[in-house]
């Protein structure tokens, strides 16, 4: 028997939204919250889609499909906590407290689009891939050792899995008993190259068996499932029983980036058949339905809401203050040194001399 | 620079970089060090000698053996209101963690334009000349020069390594502070028991003179200091010798003026030529001091090889001969 049997993916509600887990009571307002947010975070991402297509924000990094992984996820953990995530990751930083404005100015290339409301602890997105990781271990490990509560999560793909920091993340995590929820997205896909390429082990989950870190898979497009697991693993580090490893079981349905071609190595035909049977939103819609909860007005009031505040999201990011050349220079030490300062300043000179 | 000195000591330099973490952590409950054997052991050079035995294993932590997960879990320590003392067991071995130092200790305070920082300090012991095995000799220095957000200081003696590693532990971004290890235990120089910083970025005469001009760091500083009072008994000139011991920022100023002084110049630096931190310091030399050169700059270094095993480091490290030839040749020019 293989070991991956020991990780059967954790389901709540199937594909037909039907509630398949006993111990859970489900809630209205829990229901339309969860639904809400998840909206919130596709039609934002819609939103940046159609803006990279008229070149009004750059490169953009989509994550439709893995809403309910990421939406989830970010709504168990709490303010106080610090969130970790992935240039893809901005439905759970949205849903964490990011404002939207810095998100669209995080596209158009700003610093600004990386700097948290006051109180939130979200890192910048980490680009270099799985090194976030020692991060999140490193900060639970400085709450843990304030004797504090916080904890750290912290997002990452399958492909990540492959990365030595992944492997120095956990085990570092485990030694040292840290706080941190590893969560991460398996979308199948590390750009082009599939899962089965990546690795030779059928899950990502049971790699937290070498660090005996407790670890489980879950339906990454039930987000019911999603939230309550991750609330369990959250309730664990703040117990300080330490670090748990979540595979959420999910998939993107567009391209890596609005600069790739996912025709160029899979059918997007899966994408289409999965928008009708494992769509997170519709996996919701389906069970309020089956509840007798469902109310169109309501879906169209949450819209129209929505709408309204990613436009003004956007006004204000299309109307923020030109890039500023000495945010480059004052922000590399605390005192800049001489020669970043006769940088500046001959930059300066020569942009005048130009100019004249 | 001021101290006030109630007490000296003689020490030796691994016995004041121990001293500067010890005088630190007394100090300041948020500094904390970390690596590869650093508890119980002291360190493979015994830099962290008692200190677990004096602040315990929560501060004093020996940790997995992964570079990269040392320095990456400091940068969240730090951040999040911690001042890791990072050991690399050897500069050599620092490599597994340069993508943690190049894309996230440096990069974190513009990245979130002052919102997060990382006041780290990455120890390591360096250089060539203790018969060590393979990749344990590397000097390595420009590859961090090169990084901007970060400091790079090298100490060449006891004083100052106490100094200026208490300097650097107390700087609020990250400093590379490279030990050369065949300074370790040569001689002792008096080091005061308080608590005293050397300012980084600012470079030390080690010896004054009058016609050329040597520019060095770490072990070579002693090496260059032998080579020229031998020279100097069968010579007329003399030579100024001058420890940078900050190799980024450079002490531009320090520069200048003994430049100014002599018109000559010779770089001594046991790193490989090419790319090597002469580099930038021969460009000082060309923005602030170009009309006062008498003669080429020279160069006295190691070769663009790898750093050799020990049956040839001698040959592959900058002779007394080689740098008393390139000071004749300036003087010859």
């Amino acid at each position: 028997m293989g070991v991956e049997n020991q990780f059967p993916i954790v389901q709540y509600v199937n594909e037909k939204g039907e509630l398949i887990h006993d111990e859970t009571k489900l809630d209205q307002n829990q229901l339309y919250e969860f639904y809400r947010t998840m909206l919130r975070a596709r039609m934002m991402d819609k939103k940046c889609l159609n803006l990279q297509r008229q070149g009004r924000i750059g490169t953009y990094v989509q994550y439709e499909g893995q809403e309910a992984a990421q939406v989830g996820s970010a709504l168990a953990v709490e303010d106080g906590d610090w969130m970790f995530p992935t240039y893809r990751d901005h439905a759970a930083t949205m849903t964490f407290g990011h404002s939207l404005r810095n998100l669209f100015l995080y596209w158009k290339g700003r610093l600004e689009g990386s700097i948290p409301p006051e109180g939130k602890n979200i890192f910048p997105p980490a680009v270099p891939i799985a090194s976030q990781l020692l991060h999140a271990t490193g900060t639970a490990w400085a709450e843990k050792k304030k004797n504090s509560d916080r904890v750290s999560i912290v997002y990452f793909g399958d492909g990540a899995t492959s990365e030595g920091d992944f492997h120095e993340g956990l085990n570092f995590a485990s030694v040292f008993n840290t706080p941190v929820v590893f969560f991460n997205q398996n979308n199948g896909f590390a750009i082009s190259v599939p899962m089965e390429k990546q690795m030779k082990s059928k899950t990502i989950a049971q790699k937290g068996l070498a660090y005996d870190i407790p670890s489980l898979r879950v339906d990454g497009n039930d987000i019911v499932a999603v939230y309550y697991e991750t609330k369990k693993a959250v309730a664990r580090a703040r117990n300080g029983e330490g670090p748990t490893l979540i595979e959420a079981v999910t998939w993107r349905y567009g391209a890596h980036t609005t600069a790739d071609d996912p025709s160029k190595y899979r059918d997007q035909q899966e994408s289409e058949i999965r928008r009708e049977t494992t769509d997170p939103l519709l996996r919701v819609e389906r069970l309020l339905k089956n509840q007798g909860w469902w109310n169109d007005e309501e879906k169209g009031r949450m819209e129209e809401e929505i709408t309204e505040e990613i436009n003004h999201a956007l006004k204000e990011a299309e109307g923020f203050k030109a890039a500023d050349i000495d945010q480059l220079f004052d922000h590399v030490f605390a005192e800049p040194t001489w020669t970043i300062e006769e940088q500046r300043e001959q930059h300066k000179r020569v942009g005048k001399e130009v100019s004249q | 620079m001021t101290t006030v000195a109630t007490e000296v000591k003689k020490l030796t330099m691994v016995q004041a970089i121990t001293d500067a973490m010890r005088t630190m952590m007394r100090e300041d409950e948020s500094v904390l060090v970390l690596g590869e054997d650093v508890g119980v052991n002291g360190g493979v050079f015994r830099a962290t000698d008692g200190l677990v035995q004096e602040f315990g294993e929560e501060r004093v932590v020996d940790t997995p053996l992964a570079e990269s997960g040392i320095i990456g879990t400091s940068v969240g320590l730090a951040v999040n209101g911690f001042k890791p003392i990072c050991e690399m067991q050897f500069f050599g071995f620092i490599y597994p963690a340069f993508n943690q130092i190049m894309t996230h200790a440096t990069r974190m305070r513009q990245r979130s334009l002052g919102r997060y920082t990382v006041p780290m300090v990455i120890r390591a012991p360096y250089g060539a000349g203790v018969k060590a095995p393979e990749i344990h000799s590397d000097s390595v220095e420009a590859l961090f020069t090169h990084i901007p957000g970060l400091k790079v200081v090298t100490p060449s003696n006891a004083y100052d390594a106490k100094g200026l590693l208490i300097a650097s532990i107390k700087d609020p971004d990250p400093v590379l502070f490279i030990e050369p290890m065949r300074c370790y235990r040569t001689g002792r120089t008096e080091v005061p028991e308080d608590n005293y910083s050397i300012p980084l970025g600012k470079a030390s005469t080690v010896k004054e003179g009058n016609d050329v001009t040597i520019l060095t760091w770490g072990a070579m500083v002693q090496d260059t200091v032998q080579a020229v009072q031998k020279w100097e008994s069968a010579h007329e000139a003399t030579c100024e010798i001058i420890d940078l011991r900050t190799l980024y920022p450079l002490d531009k100023e320090a520069i200048k003026q003994s430049v100014e002084k002599t018109g000559r110049v010779v770089v001594v630096h046991e790193a490989p030529e090419t790319g090597g931190v002469s580099g930038d310091i021969i460009s000082v030399i060309n923005d602030a001091a170009f009309f006062y050169l008498k003669a080429p700059v020279q160069k006295v270094t190691g070769f663009d090889t790898p750093v050799p095993v020990y049956s040839l480091e001698q040959d592959y490290l900058p002779s007394a001969r080689k740098v008393t030839a390139a000071v004749e040749h300036t003087l010859k020019y």
